[in-house]
């Protein structure tokens, strides 16, 4: 399927330093024809267009929104996750950078919609020099009269990947550490501050003006059955053309990595940052949509040349490092994952380490609290998977190597 | 935990250690005594916000701190060249800090900037497709 800009539309064609040249873009029209009509009819052509959450975890955006107008309360809250902190994931920064109006525009949709007067930015510490922009767009947006119902604070982290799932980002937003919370209560009933919470990711925003003004029925002629509209990659490692491109949903990798991003001699691509999986080669034609394979967004070759273990123990080391301790599958897992496979890569691996990594990553996927401890056995067991043989040859290389150091021992 | 940090104070924490990070370079000892104090927290709660986040430090960091990325899409870069230039320049390994107390070296996780890799932070301005030559060009721009 080919390329198709409905969240990147206005990057490179607008001045993102200058509000007119975003209205002559139609700016702001979704905001006034939202405004125009109930919160309940707004939330009904977000459902009825199917868009689904861009973050990673895919959920209904109406529905969503529809649980948290539902919610008892007259205190709500909207925050725009802007922690884009997955390996291999810059979309963001790119949308921030380029088009921070039509953002705006569509929290001021979203505020109307769930009932709420504030809305937050969750802004990465590592994205500061994105700050001043934000603010100048912002304070542009509101001389301009259209924030007169919504105030959009930016709330800077202080760098932490955790705090880019959503119950950690809550708690980092009320100044704690950032830890994900046992759920239920879901954010939309019981979020920031214990208050009902929408959080949505700025691609998943950055789409409602554009189904507004165009309708639902045109969004959901766009893509699959089950994953409506586009999906923006970041597209990095091996590949001689590293950079951000929009695809239909259901596009296919080959698409993204070889024709856009001009990778050679791919040996596997990572899709979805240190939390996503792994697509070796000879799958190099899946479609990508949220009924196969997706997560953030990131998408990562690697060529021929690449070791496998070395970058399943590089993508272990940072889930271990960024786990926030709440858990225990997670914080001593990745830990144990860690060590197992950094003596696999170091040529130094037993017998049993596959058998232990498979063990472990069952609990994990199983017993963590959150995401990141979930996913963190997706990376090992897609590469037992598919590259199973690694595993197998460097177990054997190991006991060659003992037994060379003169050390009997398995 | 919860019951104790009450909204506008533990709103207050995380922006309080932020500012005095960025005022004083470091969290130290004292501050987080007096602040544990004023809000009517533990040292342990504030010691816990000050040691989670990887951009405040409770030891002494220099004027400038460089952060360069290890993740993946650097690391397929050669953002150990990087490392390797940084630390040939200013004769310190990563977690160190010179002795003018100018630069301090750190390694950090994806910046978001895969696309300009191997890339890093010096405080917070973004430097990517990093050569030797231009980091040289970057730190002898420092003050």
């Amino acid at each position: 399927m080919p390329e198709k800009r409905i969240v990147l539309k206005n990057c490179h064609v607008i001045d993102p330093r200058d509000i007119n040249t975003y209205l002559e873009q139609d700016g702001f029209k979704a905001l006034t024809l939202a405004l125009g009509m109930t919160p309940e009819a707004v939330i009904a052509e977000v459902k009825a267009s199917g868009l689904r959450g861009r973050g990673g975890a895919g959920f209904p955006c109406g529905l969503k929104w529809e649980l948290a107008r539902k919610a008892p309360g007259d205190v709500k809250y909207l925050i725009c996750n802007a922690d884009e902190g997955e390996v291999g994931t810059f979309k963001d920064r790119y949308i921030l950078q380029n088009d921070p109006f039509t953002l705006i525009e569509a929290l001021a949709i979203a505020a109307h919609a769930i009932g709420t007067k504030q809305a937050f930015i969750y802004l990465r510490l590592e994205y500061h020099y994105l700050l001043d922009g934000l603010v100048h767009a912002i304070d542009q947006v509101k001389a301009n009269g259209s924030l007169a119902h919504l105030d959009i604070k930016i709330c800077e982290g202080a760098g932490a990947y955790i705090c880019g799932e959503e119950s950690a980002l809550m708690d980092s937003i009320e100044g704690k550490r950032g830890e994900a919370r046992f759920r239920p209560p879901f954010p939309p009933s019981k979020g920031l501050w214990g208050k009902p919470t929408i959080i949505n990711n700025v691609e998943t925003l950055m789409n409602i003006p554009a189904i507004l003004l165009n309708g639902a029925q045109w969004f959901r002629q766009i893509g699959t059955d089950k994953s409506k509209g586009t999906k923006v990659f970041s597209v990095s490692g091996d590949v001689d053309r590293p950079g951000v491109c929009e695809f239909i949903l259901g596009s296919r990798l080959d698409e993204i990595v070889v024709d856009w991003a001009h990778a050679r001699d791919i040996k596997m691509v990572q899709l979805g940052g240190a939390a996503g999986g792994i697509v070796p080669f000879s799958m190099i034609e899946t479609p990508l949509a949220f009924e196969s394979i997706l997560g953030s967004g990131a998408v990562t070759a690697f060529d021929k040349s690449r070791d496998t273990l070395d970058l399943v123990s590089r993508t272990v080391e940072f889930l271990a490092e960024e786990s926030c301790g709440k858990c225990t599958p997670c914080r001593e897992g990745t830990e144990v994952m860690l060590e197992i496979l950094g003596r696999l890569a170091s040529g130094d691996g037993q017998q049993e380490d596959i058998q232990t990594l498979e063990e472990l990553s069952n609990v994990m996927a199983l017993s963590s609290l959150c995401g990141l401890g979930q996913a963190a056995s997706i990376p090992v067991s897609d590469t037992l998977k598919y590259f199973r043989n690694d595993y197998e040859t460097r177990i054997k290389q190991s006991v060659f190597l003992r037994s060379l150091r003169g050390q009997q021992w398995q | 935990m919860d019951n104790k940090l009450q909204v506008s104070e533990c709103k207050d924490l995380l922006a309080l250690l932020r500012y005095e990070q960025e005022k004083a370079g470091y969290i130290d000892e004292q501050f987080i005594e007096q602040t544990a104090q004023s809000m009517g927290l533990s040292i342990g709660e504030v010691y816990g916000v000050a040691t989670f986040y990887h951009f405040l430090s409770t030891m002494p960091l220099g004027r400038y701190v460089i952060r360069v990325c290890k993740s993946i899409p650097c690391y397929l870069k050669s953002s150990q060249l990087v490392v390797e230039t940084v630390r040939a320049k200013l004769g310190i390994a990563p977690g160190e800090t010179t002795l003018d107390g100018r630069f301090s070296l750190q390694l950090t996780n994806c910046i978001g900037a895969c696309d300009q890799a191997p890339a890093m932070l010096l405080n917070h301005d973004l430097h990517g497709n990093l050569t030797p030559d231009k980091i040289a060009q970057i730190l002898e721009a420092c003050p």
